[in-house]
């Protein structure tokens, strides 16, 4: 195989990496709304850590995604 | 529908090209003033712009010095629910982190403005400062109490060794992950905006039913935007929390 070739095919299994992330992006936004439905006043004390958990999570799926730029355009 | 001009959508990866404004030749060192050193100054020139107009002091502050106010509450009160009271002789440091990097994000979303932080040694620079001062403080204050970071308490005595080990790599993969973090999502995030900025400008130069469907990626990039300032603040905010939290740390080793 050549290398173009298997660079573009690992850059298209690295993106499966943000499967993962989207998944647990899902979950922590969903357990925040389920939350913030029961108890609407102590919703806006938790934004901060929805925001730190969001950032956290995206992070994996963004290194990646990252990956695949770097097969991409990099190598 | 020919234009006649030469349209072509240029390499997404030439925006983070170095590019030497002043020569500087220092015996085998490369010490060039490039285009990122100039946006390092820009980002600089822009926070203290920012402190000089808004510090007025008036007891009812007006609009300028009521944000100076807030931003300075936000990042206190952040600071200040991570390491306690003591942590605030650490604010100096977390503030310029959180504002060097939101202006250098911020800056970057200006067309033609250079990305400092999509460079991974300008993250890791960052990253590496917030380690240091994690372990020198660390050190300085607990001595070889510092090491109770990697042997934490109630944890029982069988598996112990294992979760000391865990504790060690995990505390090495924090400015790995600190620095790829921001990074990545500049990076990608830049990546993405002329990757879509591109296929409108080659859709549109095919012309015909292409050039009809070329909105579709610009209406794209077009909603990319907001999202790009969004992570822009939502990553320094997260780079100053995670500085904070790996302070705390240092101030309080094994209370996790």
């Amino acid at each position: 195989m050549e290398a173009e070739a298997a660079k573009y095919i690992g850059a298209g299994i690295a993106c499966l990496g943000m499967a993962g992330a989207g998944i647990g992006l899902g979950h922590i936004f969903g357990n925040y709304l389920a939350g913030a439905l029961r108890n609407p006043s102590a919703a806006q004390g938790q934004f901060s850590n929805l925001i730190f958990g969001f950032a956290v999570t995206e992070a994996l799926g963004i290194f990646s995604f990252a990956v695949a730029l770097i097969l991409m355009f990099v190598l | 529908m020919n234009i006649g001009l030469p349209i072509v959508a240029k390499d997404p990866t030439a925006q983070f090209e170095l590019h030497k404004l002043a020569q500087l030749k220092i015996g085998n060192l490369d010490l060039s003033f490039t285009n990122s050193a100039l946006m390092m100054l820009v980002s600089l020139a822009c926070i203290a712009l920012w402190f000089l107009l808004s510090s007025k002091k008036e007891l009812i502050p007006g609009r300028a010095q009521s944000v100076l106010e807030l931003s300075y509450e936000f990042i206190a009160d952040m600071l200040q629910s991570s390491t306690g009271k003591e942590g605030m002789r650490f604010f100096p440091l977390v503030f310029s982190i959180f504002a060097f990097i939101l202006f250098a994000n911020m800056l970057g979303m200006i067309p033609f403005f250079f990305t400092t932080t999509s460079h991974i040694i300008v993250t890791f620079a960052l990253a590496m400062i917030v380690m240091c001062v994690v372990i020198g403080f660390g050190v300085w204050k607990n001595g070889f109490g510092f090491l109770k970071l990697f042997w934490p308490a109630g944890i029982p005595i069988a598996i112990k060794p294992f979760v000391s080990l865990l504790e060690v790599i995990s505390f090495i993969s924090r400015p790995i992950s600190l620095s790829v973090r921001l990074w990545a999502n500049m990076f990608a995030g830049h990546i993405l905006l002329k990757l879509f900025a591109g296929f409108a400008i080659s859709m549109f130069a095919a012309g015909g039913l292409t050039a009809v469907g070329s909105i579709v990626p610009f209406g794209l990039t077009l909603a990319l935007i907001p999202l790009e300032f969004l992570v822009a603040f939502v990553q320094a905010y997260v780079f100053a929390l995670l500085t904070s939290v790996y302070l705390s740390d240092a101030l309080h080793p094994g209370h996790h």
